[in-house]
């Protein structure tokens, strides 16, 4: 029986490998063309004042809600305040304003299942709202109010800076925070808005008068763009935005930073975490600015060396070798900075130097051979395949256009990335592989339990020992009450 | 029921009644159907024709809970082996490739014997099957295409291709586009008509990697398991997901076929698909795919329950990390009546500013970073806990915050709640769920869940009904009942210094 089933199958394929490739059973299987689908697009809306709107109807349940994206975030924060973003969007909405306290709003708007919250991110600080539809008129009055009339009360600001205390004294405490921190810090400099930390004394040289000035500086409806999804008539709701905001006097534009991204310095760098019995690994470098020709062709080189179960490191590092339960990573893209190279993993630490060589080993053999036919085709497949995945609701299409409006890009980037990707081949993805991935250029950050790795890791460069002790005050100032409200 | 209840309360609901007549279950019953094979396989469809696409849940109704004695962390283990793929799927030539495994399986029980010789132990012998073992893993190996299974998932456009053990269940999930909904129904039923567990040692130490982040490398992990294991004296909530060290490191193949025959049967297994789907279309699909799975009774459910705790019970943990603090009380399982009191008590402890252990513990006492109180903790199959957590701000120690969460406890218990209180729980838990319904995979997670847990999804509605039944009297009488001292369990991280020489030493990850 045995041998029959073998002899049948050996002339089954010797016959099918005539005709093509062996079609797998799941390839048998139908596949209708996709419904044609055209996403809705955003009516997008300008004020004489030059305020953006965008306005996005969706009538599937009774909710509205709305963002009011305000340029300026922590990448224009002075240093030596560093973390007064946090503060100031922390403090915002919690403070309330003149008519209303922060905690008098609690009450009204968790009384209705209504939400109006602030927060504060590196490009933009924003105020956003969420209601059902019925309480509409109450919300967007109070969402209003927060948004031009916020006060900063004492008591809410001294709150926010005794979390902030207390996430820098907790810190240290679990693994993944000290790496994202750490490769933040080693990737674009510890002095870079983008890779800074805030302080003890940072936190506290933050001044009510600071948040105050903030606020009249950047609210402008020309530094501002409104995004609005749900259950109302476009029409209806652009009179009412044209009352409400028409009337705002315009503001001094925003002038974004420039802020260089000149990468790490080259070496291996280890913080030790005496806790722990796995090794986070990063290797990381300067990426590119998303508006790079390039960006498509990165996009299927991530794919096909670090994105999901089907890339290279997935399936050498995790599935073969089995050295990691979480790895991946490629070239970072920012839309108004490069991102960062960032390949990562965790490894026990008795493996820890041996993933390293291993990492080392992915990259050489992404730069020294382009990627099989059929890896650009499973990388290409998936991003095109999934397409639809990045438009299929209406409030994913306005955030689409609400990033690319704050960043100057072109209003179908994501049209252009798709058309962009379809024509990316392999010698594409080789060429932008070498260019932007140098492995002398790479700093290489490991934080685990040194007494337990499995060879030094002086092997791969001239080891710097970082100190992430949790420093009381600046450098040769002495020591403050640390953590004071 | 659900109309009564409504009407009763139309009147200190004056903002929701219309939103309600659009979202209620009714107008789910118009979109949605249920179906059950012959075989006992239920599938949920709601159409939801917003775009091209649709999400899918596999509710397979075992978890950690049905962990062989022996093999915690084997369903977990099972859920990572659900992704090698099958006969036609991650192989280059099956046929060898089985005779392969088999001769790697027969290895490893040659292996595993020689190291639980209790007495008579030859350390040479030991060797020589390590040896034998790793040489035939490496022949098994030759045959595999690695991980082709999520390669096709992929490259056909899935998304968030993933899965879950939860303590009471395992569940399997993606999205895909629309015009692949017979390719999902292969796919899935496939998977589940006859996985092949290749790679299983291999995946074995890619689990011991998970734990080691998860639990070893983590205070919180760490806390956590020590937590359950103090609270739980019989029931396998005290054992963790993922299993402890030694178990998981003696995982075999063999068992996993067994649990793999026992729990994933037909009957056992609930699917929810959302999206842009024709439910008779998917009901054809699921017989021609899912209808190939063999009937089989649904697995005995586990005879085990906690008996009652007689005492307080608390655990210091000394950590290099900053203080924590954690107490659990028992709670029934989710079928109690209270069911929802618990839900209404922990909304209003916890849930935004408003809520009691904000304003006491972070807003006016200014002792804590984040303070709540939680239920359903680990589980909500089986007998529970209700918990609470808080993360101390500096300078201020675990005993203050165990006094702030026993004073709003003892005023829950002797103090009615406000009208408006309770009411601004009922009316933000109708908020929730109106807010879940407009995303089809956290859609259709819901309503496998309610199918499989009540034998309906309607029960996704049913139970915002029941919050809004429940009276001041009752968050009494439910927080009477349960928060006592010998209901209680605590765990203090307390902060010593860091570990030298090294901490713990990650428990030999297998081989």
């Amino acid at each position: 029986m045995k041998r029959a089933t073998k002899c049948l199958l050996a002339v089954c394929t010797v016959i099918c490998a005539g005709i093509a490739l062996a079609q797998q059973p799941w390839q048998q299987v139908p596949i209708p063309p996709l419904a044609k689908f055209t996403p809705q697009q955003p009516t997008r809306i300008q004020l004489p004042n030059g305020m953006v709107i965008f306005l996005q109807e969706d009538h599937e349940l009774p909710l509205i809600s709305g963002t009011a994206l305000i340029k300026g975030g922590s990448s224009s924060e002075p240093a030596a305040k560093t973390g007064m973003m946090s503060i100031y969007s922390g403090s915002w909405r919690t403070s309330g304003t003149q008519k209303k306290s922060g905690d008098q709003l609690d009450d009204e708007l968790e009384a209705i299942g209504a939400k109006v919250e602030t927060s504060g991110g590196v490009d933009t600080t924003s105020a956003s709202f969420n209601c059902l539809k019925e309480n509409f008129d109450q919300v967007f009055a109070d969402f209003l109010d927060v948004l031009e009339h916020p006060v900063f009360r004492d008591d809410k600001i001294a709150l926010v800076k005794r979390r902030l205390n207390t996430a820098i004294s907790r810190r240290n405490d679990e693994i993944d925070s000290i790496a994202g921190r750490e490769a933040g810090k080693l990737g674009y400099g510890k002095d870079s808005p983008y890779g800074r930390q805030a302080e003890y004394w940072t936190v506290a040289a933050v001044t009510r008068q600071d948040l105050l000035d903030w606020h009249k500086r950047h609210f402008a409806p020309n530094n501002i763009i409104f995004g609005m999804v749900g259950d109302f008539d476009s029409k209806q709701m652009e009179s009412r935005l044209r009352d409400a905001f028409g009337s705002l006097p315009k503001g001094t534009p925003y002038n974004p930073p420039q802020i260089p991204v000149p990468g790490p310095k080259p070496g291996v760098y280890l913080a030790e975490k005496t806790d722990v019995n796995q090794s986070e690994i990063a290797m990381l470098g300067v990426g590119i600015r998303r508006d790079n020709p390039d960006y498509f062709a990165v996009r299927v080189m991530n794919e096909i060396f670090g994105g999901g179960f089907s890339s290279r490191l997935f399936k050498n590092l995790r599935s073969k070798q089995a050295l990691a339960y979480s790895v991946g990573g490629g070239i970072g893209a920012g839309y108004n900075h490069p991102g960062l190279i960032d390949i990562s993993m965790g490894t026990k630490s008795a493996s820890t130097a041996k993933a390293v060589a291993a990492l080392y080993q992915q990259i050489d053999d992404l730069l020294n051979t382009p990627p099989t036919d059929e890896e650009l085709k499973q990388a290409r497949d998936s991003i095109l395949n999934g397409f639809i995945f990045a438009y299929d609701s209406p409030d994913k299409v306005l955030g689409e256009q609400l990033t690319y409006e704050l960043y100057g890009y072109p209003k179908d980037f994501l049209e252009r990335f798709r058309d962009a990707v379809d024509k990316v081949t392999s010698a594409d993805v080789h060429r932008v592989a070498r260019k932007y991935i140098d492995k002398r250029k790479l700093a290489v950050l490991v934080v685990g339990n040194p007494k337990e790795f499995d060879k030094s890791l002086a092997e791969f460069g001239q080891v710097t020992k970082l100190d992430i002790s949790i420093p009381g005050a600046p450098p040769g100032a002495k020591p403050a009450a640390a953590g004071q409200d | 029921m659900f109309r009564a209840v409504r009407f009763s309360l139309s009147l200190l609901l004056v903002l929701l009644p219309a939103i309600l007549a659009a979202q209620d279950v009714a107008s789910f019953e118009k979109k949605t159907q249920v179906k059950t094979l012959t075989n006992g396989l239920t599938i949920v469809v709601c159409e939801r024709h917003e775009a091209p696409v649709f999400s899918f849940y596999t509710h397979v109704d075992a978890g950690p809970a049905q962990d062989p004695k022996g093999a915690t962390g084997m369903a977990h283990m099972f859920e990572h082996m659900a992704f090698k793929g099958t006969p036609t799927i991650g192989t280059t030539d099956y046929a060898a490739e089985k005779v392969a495994m088999q001769k790697e399986e027969d290895a490893y029980l040659a292996l595993q014997g020689e190291r639980f010789k209790r007495v008579g132990g030859d350390p040479k012998k030991l060797e020589e099957l390590e040896k034998a073992f790793l040489q035939a893993q490496e022949e098994a190996d030759k045959y595999v295409k690695k991980n082709e299974f999520g390669e096709i998932v992929e490259s056909q456009g899935g998304q968030d291709l993933n899965a879950a053990t939860g303590e009471d269940e395992t569940s399997y999930f993606y999205s895909m586009p629309s015009n692949r909904l017979e390719l999902w129904a292969y796919l899935e039923s496939e998977r589940f008509l006859h996985p092949v567990l290749r790679e299983f040692y291999q995946e074995r130490d890619v689990v011991f990697e998970e734990r080691r982040m998860r639990t070893d490398s983590s205070p919180i992990g760490r806390m956590i398991e020590q937590f359950l294991a103090t609270a739980y004296a019989a029931h396998p909530y005290r054992n963790p997901n993922v299993g402890w060290p030694s178990d998981l490191g003696s995982l075999t193949r063999t068992d996993a076929q067994k649990f793999f025959d026992t729990y994933y049967v037909a009957s056992n297994m609930t699917i929810a698909v959302v999206g842009d789907v024709k439910p008779d279309e998917v009901f054809a699909l699921a017989e021609k795919y899912f209808g190939r799975l063999p009937a089989k009774p649904k697995p005995e459910d586990l005879h085990t329950v906690e008996p009652e705790q007689v005492d307080e019970r608390s655990i210091t943990i000394p950590e290099p990390s900053q203080p924590i603090y954690l107490e659990g009380y028992h709670r029934p399982d989710y079928r109690d009546p209270d069911d929802a009191v618990y839900d209404a008590i922990s909304d209003l402890l916890s849930e935004g500013r408003t809520s009691r252990l904000y304003r006491s513990l972070v807003r006016d006492k200014k002792i804590a970073a984040a303070a709540v109180g939680f239920t359903d903790f680990p589980g909500v199959k089986y007998p529970s806990l209700f918990g609470f957590y808080a993360v101390p701000i500096q300078g201020h120690k675990p005993p203050e915050l165990q006094a702030a969460f026993r004073e709003e406890i003892e005023r829950m218990k002797t103090q009615d709640v406000g009208d408006g209180e309770l009411q601004t729980v009922k009316t933000r838990a109708k908020a929730n769920l109106i807010r879940g319904l407009g995303e089809n995979s956290g859609l259709a997670a819901q309503l496998a869940l309610a199918q499989a847990r009540y034998g309906d999804w309607r029960e996704l509605f049913y139970n915002i009904d029941r919050l809004q039944k429940v009276t001041k009297e009752d968050i009494r009488r439910v927080a009477n009942k349960t928060f006592t001292a010998t209901n209680r369990t605590v765990a203090v991280v307390e902060t010593v210094a860091p570990p030298n020489p090294p901490g713990p030493n990650g428990a030999g990850g297998g081989l």
